[in-house]
């Protein structure tokens, strides 16, 4: 059964039409892929999913119901996380706090609770420090708890980032671009966490360039060019798949 | 840890009692006017540190909130309400308590709201507007943030100048003291003004206390998301635009809150409390005060208020905070206290310990 139902999406900018009437499908528990060339429109696609942009036509349904046009807060609380393709960790935070932040949806302290430091409120606030501790744990980085999270290397950020984005509980994860800037052992690493993540129960839609990373873990792959779909199948058949090839190496030269 | 922040708690308590002490000690009991007027603005700019330095968002105008609580409440503890006496309003309200009975200066009858009705309805009022105003000016960003609210100020301050009701450039005086409970008056009597004090820094006080609490809570851990990367905050499931809306409202409530009991204080209030230039005031405080530092906010609030308020600038006074603000955004962005004299003196010292090593 899938999780994610994409119908006819559409998004133009100007005259640009950056998405065109892409439909797709997310089978829950599963790795969907989805990769292009630059500018196929592959960050508008998941800022249409996430709420950062509205659609101008078709529909997005999570788990049955429509959340096209809802704000991304309110997409997050339906169950769907996101990281970023440019890093936006909180500065001046440490890693934990910034796991705590991802973890804001599970508590409900207010302004007056707050002000109040109440005793729930406290053992609220616990709860989510030990729960965001196990999720670092989980992801193998619980020593990176106390530093400054901007100051990490690029890996370590990515993979905060990443337990940020788990710590809502969410029941799909959209990655943009998690290997972007890894180097190989890192992007290795990054493919284990994925699938751990996957094992984990977590659906996973994943934007990357990295083609061995994308083939490595995914169940599907969906392929866009300049804002449309042109295949959405299996790894192995995207790797014969003949528009697949023109799109990404050109056109034989037939003179 | 969670112990460790009430430490700055008790030593501004050990503080405020020293300085009393020593006041009278040396016979300088008059110090304690200026220490409590400054005490009152710190309301203020404790509060819109919050704004500020946490929820990242910037305030022009809290002047503006300052003036709606003092002059709501100084209108009605002020307007006379005999004459409507037999109307059925005023007449269920006296039943109820929420009339007071005095007589003015001299010696004429007088019957006007209660001022613990007459505040809350002042701060009702600053409130309601600052959730009116807030929505739409806290979408703005950079420059176009900092300068609705400042329009919002020039409002309230040409409102306030051109309205005979709050006096025009006269302001509204005769305003009386705001018995919070019996034997406990916000009042400027020479013998209350021990009492006053401590009433003053009491609220200081409890207000950090709460806003402390708050800024190491859920919400305020969800504002300082907001303050580092908007758009992530809401990726999250941070409703960024009401977290805003709610610390703007809460700012300009302890405007309000504290433009009463000046007014009480005081015994009046004029427009210059409404002026720009005291908002830019504000925001170089919090400013020097280094943004996100609750404490540094109120003690450079304190001192500098309390510097101003004995004449220590004379008649540069406007330029001094103009001047502050500049230097603080050219120089040390990050205030005063925090980096540049911490790091200067923890410099000193490590340098101090490494020729000791050395010889």
């Amino acid at each position: 059964m899938s999780l994610l139902n994409v119908e006819g999406l559409s998004r133009n900018f100007g005259g640009l039409r950056a998405v065109s009437n892409v439909s797709f499908a997310v089978r829950e528990g599963s790795i969907k892929a989805l990769i292009g060339p630059n500018g196929a429109g592959k960050t508008t696609l998941f800022n249409l999913v996430s709420g950062f942009l509205p659609p101008d036509n078709g529909t997005v349904s999570f788990n049955g119901e429509p959340v096209q046009g809802l704000k991304p807060f309110q997409i997050a609380a339906k169950g769907i996380s996101r990281t970023f393709q440019h890093i936006r960790l909180f500065p001046k935070m440490s890693a934990l706090e910034n796991v705590m932040i991802g973890r804001h949806l599970h508590g409900r302290s207010g302004f007056l609770a707050g002000m109040l430091s109440l005793p729930w409120t406290r053992a609220e606030e616990n709860r989510i420090r030990d729960t965001s501790m196990e999720i670092l744990g989980f992801l193998g980085i619980a020593g990176l708890a106390e530093a400054d999270a901007v100051s990490l290397s690029y890996g370590q950020q990515r993979t905060v980032e990443l337990a940020r984005a788990l710590a809502g509980e969410p029941r799909l994860l959209m990655l943009d671009e998690p290997a972007a800037g890894l180097n190989m052992r890192e992007t290795a690493a990054m493919a284990r966490l994925i699938e751990k993540i996957r094992d984990a129960g977590v659906t996973v839609l994943v934007v990357e360039h990295d083609m061995g990373l994308v083939m490595n873990i995914s169940d599907e792959i969906l392929v866009l060019s300049y804002g449309e779909k042109i295949a959405d199948d299996m790894p192995l058949a995207i790797q014969k798949n003949s528009e697949v090839i023109r799109v990404y190496l050109g056109e034989e030269e037939s003179a | 840890m969670d112990r460790s922040k009430y430490i700055p708690v008790l030593v501004l308590t050990a503080v405020v009692i020293s300085v009393q002490a020593i006041t009278a000690a040396m016979g300088k009991g008059f110090y304690l006017t200026q220490l409590t007027m400054s005490a009152y603005y710190s309301l203020l700019i404790v509060g819109l540190c919050l704004l500020m330095g946490y929820a990242g968002q910037i305030s022009l105008g809290h002047a503006g909130f300052f003036a709606i609580g003092g002059y709501i409440s100084a209108f009605l503890t002020t307007f006379d309400l005999t004459p409507y006496q037999t109307g059925r309003l005023v007449s269920f309200r006296a039943d109820t308590g929420l009339l007071q009975a005095r007589q003015d200066l001299y010696g004429g009858h007088l019957l006007t709201l209660h001022p613990w009705s007459a505040c809350l309805l002042a701060v009702l009022v600053a409130v309601t507007i600052a959730s009116v105003i807030g929505g739409p000016v806290l979408k703005l960003k950079g420059h176009y943030l900092a300068m609705a609210p400042l329009g919002f100020g020039i409002i309230v301050y040409a409102i306030v100048l051109a309205t005979p009701l709050f006096g025009e450039a006269d302001g509204l005086s005769d305003v009386p003291p705001f018995e919070l409970l019996p034997g406990l008056s916000i009042s400027g009597k020479l013998s209350l003004r021990v009492q006053n004090y401590y009433i003053a820094w009491v609220l200081v006080i409890a207000t950090i206390i709460l806003l402390q609490n708050l800024v190491h809570s859920r919400v305020g851990r969800a504002l300082r998301s907001i303050h580092g990367a908007e758009d992530a905050a809401n990726a999250m499931g941070v409703d960024t635009a009401q977290y805003k809306l709610k610390t703007f409202v809460l700012s300009a409530a302890f405007a309000a809150i504290a433009g009463v009991c000046l007014t009480h204080y005081n015994g009046g209030i004029g427009p210059s409390e409404a002026s720009i230039m005291k908002s830019v005031r504000y925001v170089a405080i919090v400013a020097i005060g280094g943004m996100a530092n609750l404490w540094g906010a109120l003690v450079m609030g304190s001192l500098l208020n309390f510097f101003s308020l004995r004449g220590y600038f004379g008649s540069f006074d406007d330029a001094v905070f103009g001047t502050i603000l500049i230097v603080i955004m050219l120089f040390s962005p990050e205030g005063l206290l925090r980096m540049e004299i911490v790091r200067a003196l923890s410099g000193l010292f490590r340098r101090g310990s490494a020729e000791e090593e050395a010889s």
